[in-house]
């Protein structure tokens, strides 16, 4: 496991490094079908850690547990210290602080693309209007889509739709993001302008959970590469070593599939 | 059938204003049970689950039946109400006819409201929860908009069926358009085919402004 660097630190972030999420023996069935097998987990402040793992390993699981979309059989969840709430208005205001980026970006389609990204700073946080719209003009700039603000999802292509989503959770100013596999359902060209925002993210010193496909993003935004494989963690690593020397022949096997080509 | 006008638009009126009134009845309870029917309470979901199969598996003449002969045993009537507006008078008959409608169309709109939110894909809830919204800011802000979208054809179909069944108040005492026609070609026998197709145009001129509305809101709200 790599230290947190020092780069990856956000300004202001009062204590760099100390935990953020943690997940202690959590498990998770599916009727017979255990999906999520004694996981520990725990992601540093700034830390961007990497879940890969074969389709059905319980990464994508493991991702939406954190803001409970999924409800886990045992075990806890920690974010910043406090157990995730069970359900009414703590719940909501965990989920405000947490970010979350689906692979089918779900963009709310009767909204525009300012109004997708107000509605979190609007209705949760009590943002005034004005105040809300020219932070989302600012971050739909950022992520370079802020032409877009009048149009609706539809009207946009899957690489925008998705960098939209990634400005309304960021609209929230979250505590940690979670990708549950961005890139997905892209088209290949439309990858790397997701990529480069979210590498831009990392860089900034984002907390962040990624489960992906793109070896290429582990690779260089990642301080950490988490393998799971039948529901377990079967291995974590830096990214180099995971690449070059990974230790268990599960990951071997899986990394000789996809970097064959 | 022309000397006679009057009854003719005066029944009109009933069923007319009796329509308006269900539907927004119906409308409200609608809404009321379906976010019941989805919402994240176990009793209510029941308790709107329970009423919507046994309202909607009853015939209409059987709940109107009820809130003229049985209802009135129990203490509940409606000799109370007692409201003249010009040449209408809106009295027990009207009040019964107005409870019986609204509680049975509730459940077929409550069912049309359903299907639509079962339209919207689970992922709009999922990524309107992870913003941090509360179940009722979830429901108002991203699902009920999308939801009611979908269902303008059924609840148009729900409300188009109960400005028909207005009709069944002519049999409980309500001077409706039914009503009206009954008078009419008990009156001048002779001339009932007549009688008939002018009452028949009436109903189907109002059911079209009712689909005509409908297919306008269809239009204007379309998911972009």
């Amino acid at each position: 496991m790599t230290a947190t660097p020092e780069a990856a630190v956000a300004p202001g972030s009062a204590r760099p490094g100390e935990p953020l999420v943690e997940l202690h023996g959590v498990q998770k069935w599916y009727g017979d079908l255990h999906v999520l097998q004694d996981i520990e987990l725990t992601v540093g402040r700034g830390e961007v850690v990497v879940v890969i793992g074969p389709s059905g390993s319980g990464k994508s699981t493991l991702c939406r547990t954190i803001n409970r979309l999924e409800t886990v059989d045992q075990g806890d969840i920690k974010v910043d210290g406090k157990p995730l709430p069970q359900e009414g208005k703590a719940l909501a205001a965990h989920r405000a602080d947490v970010g979350m980026v689906f692979q089918s970006f779900n963009l709310f389609a009767h909204k525009t693309i300012l109004e997708n990204v107000t509605l979190g700073p609007i209705k949760v946080r009590r943002t005034p209007k004005a105040q809300a719209e020219a932070r989302a003009q600012e971050l739909l700039d950022r992520v370079g889509v802020g032409q877009q603000a009048a149009k609706y999802p539809a009207q946009l292509s899957g690489g925008q739709q998705q960098r939209v989503a990634i400005a309304r959770a960021l609209a929230m100013e979250p505590k940690v993001m979670l990708f549950d596999e961005p890139t997905s359902a892209l088209d290949p060209e439309m990858i790397k302008e997701v990529l480069d925002v979210m590498v831009d993210l990392a860089e900034r010193g984002m907390t962040m959970i990624v489960v992906t496909h793109e070896m290429g993003f582990a690779r260089t935004a990642a301080n950490r590469v988490v393998f799971m494989a039948d529901g377990r963690i079967v291995e974590e690593s830096d990214p180099e070593t995971f690449f070059t020397q990974p230790e268990s022949d599960r990951a071997r096997d899986f990394l000789g599939k996809i970097l064959k080509h | 059938m022309l000397d006679n006008l009057d009854e003719f638009f005066k029944g009109f009126g009933y069923t007319l204003f009796l329509f308006l009134v269900c539907a927004v009845a119906s409308m409200a309870l609608g809404i009321l049970l379906v976010a019941m029917r989805v919402g994240p309470i176990a009793v209510l979901r029941s308790l709107a689950t329970v009423y919507v199969s046994v309202v909607r598996n009853t015939p209409l003449v059987l709940i109107f039946i009820f809130f003229h002969f049985a209802a009135p045993i129990i203490g509940i009537n409606f000799k109370w109400v007692q409201v003249h507006v010009g040449s209408f008078d809106f009295t027990s008959a009207f009040a019964t006819a107005f409870v019986a409608l609204s509680l049975y169309t509730a459940c077929f709109v409550c069912e049309g409201l359903r299907s639509g939110v079962n339209a919207v894909p689970m992922g709009q809830a999922e990524a309107a929860r992870a913003i941090g919204l509360p179940f009722g800011g979830v429901m108002t802000q991203v699902v009920l908009p999308q939801a009611i979208r979908a269902s303008v054809p059924p609840v148009a179909s729900a409300l188009i069926a109960m400005l028909k069944n207005t009709s069944v108040a002519a049999i409980f005492f309500l001077a409706e358009a039914t009503a009206a026609m009954r008078g009419l070609t008990n009156d001048y026998s002779s001339q009932r085919i007549g009688i008939f197709l002018c009452f028949a145009i009436g109903y189907i001129v109002l059911v079209e402004i009712v689909s005509m509305i409908s297919l306008s809101l269809e239009r204007r709200w379309r998911v972009a």
